[in-house]
């Protein structure tokens, strides 16, 4: 049976508040996960390691958080800001994240906000409901 | 020198657990400060022994390969005080291990008594750090290390790893 978009997310919740210490109420749709939540980059794969065991999936790290790729390849950065062949890149590796507001201004360092509770649920929702 | 917590294994399943014993004794001279006529292992040192049987169990199951650091104590909750003259067994368990890191969960005992629960996340840091310098040797696995598990692992030693 297909899980609801609200259970992915309840369960996404308990996942967040076990591995960064939240409190419940903490854990909204549009937190950011380094911005609001505080991840850390070790946190990321704490992240990945529990959402397979909780959903009982394998999640390609680079899959579900695939930035440190696309900025380590200097055809896809340029002057602190995606290229256009940065932001194609990005578009295609993210499918589960809204990219219209960060395409006006692909600043590197708004790369991070793009990393959002609801994008883990939307990555969620297509991985077991696939 | 390397503070080592662990006198030795007494198990070593081979990516998947280990057991480990520390005997601890009143000649650890930090116990006459910690504290003055209440001598206690420090919770700390709990931590680091369970990373250094949890460290080698992760390490050994990349063949040392990867240098493995404690990258994050995800729970770490104890129930008693360890005192001179305990033996304490360290339980450790992989949950979960990927290229770039794993995850651990771990237990201190004394008899059938719990102690503590640890549970740990490492970092291969040669997988995770890309483009940051660190010594070619692997500075984490050393002699020292390798000879705790002589007996359950055929070991190498630390210069035929980085060969």
């Amino acid at each position: 049976m297909a899980a609801t978009r609200d259970e992915i997310f309840e369960q996404v919740k308990d996942v967040l508040v076990d591995a960064l210490g939240l409190d419940d109420d903490e854990v909204t749709a549009e937190a950011t996960l380094m911005g609001d939540l505080g991840a850390e980059s070790i946190d990321f794969l704490d992240i990945v390691f529990r959402l397979e065991k909780a959903f009982d999936i394998k999640v390609p790290r680079e899959e579900l958080f695939p930035a440190e790729a696309v900025l380590n390849n200097a055809d896809f950065v340029s002057g602190g800001k995606l290229t256009e062949k940065g932001l194609a890149e990005i578009k295609d590796k993210m499918p589960h994240t809204d990219l219209s507001e960060f395409e006006q201004d692909p600043d590197v360092n708004k790369i991070a906000d793009l990393f959002t509770v609801d994008a883990i649920v939307n990555f969620i929702e297509n991985k077991v409901n696939a | 020198m390397r503070w080592i917590w662990i006198d030795k294994f007494l198990e070593f399943k081979s990516g998947q657990s280990a057991v480990a014993l520390k005997n601890v004794t009143l000649a650890e001279e930090h116990l006459h400060d910690h504290f003055p006529g209440f001598p206690i292992m420090p919770e700390c040192l709990m931590i680091e022994a369970m990373a250094q049987t949890a460290g080698i169990l992760v390490g050994e199951a990349r063949n040392f390969e990867e240098k493995v650091i404690l990258a994050k104590v995800k729970k770490a909750v104890f129930y008693h005080y360890v005192c001179p003259g305990d033996t304490i067994t360290l339980h450790a368990q992989i949950d979960s291990i990927a290229p770039e890191a794993a995850s651990i969960e771990g237990e201190i005992m004394r008899g059938d008594e719990r102690i503590a629960q640890i549970s740990l996340m490492f970092s291969h840091i040669d997988n995770n750090l890309a483009g940051k310098q660190f010594p070619e040797e692997n500075f984490v696995f050393t002699d020292m290390f390798n000879s705790l598990l002589t007996g359950f692992v055929e070991s190498k030693t630390a210069s035929e790893q980085v060969e």
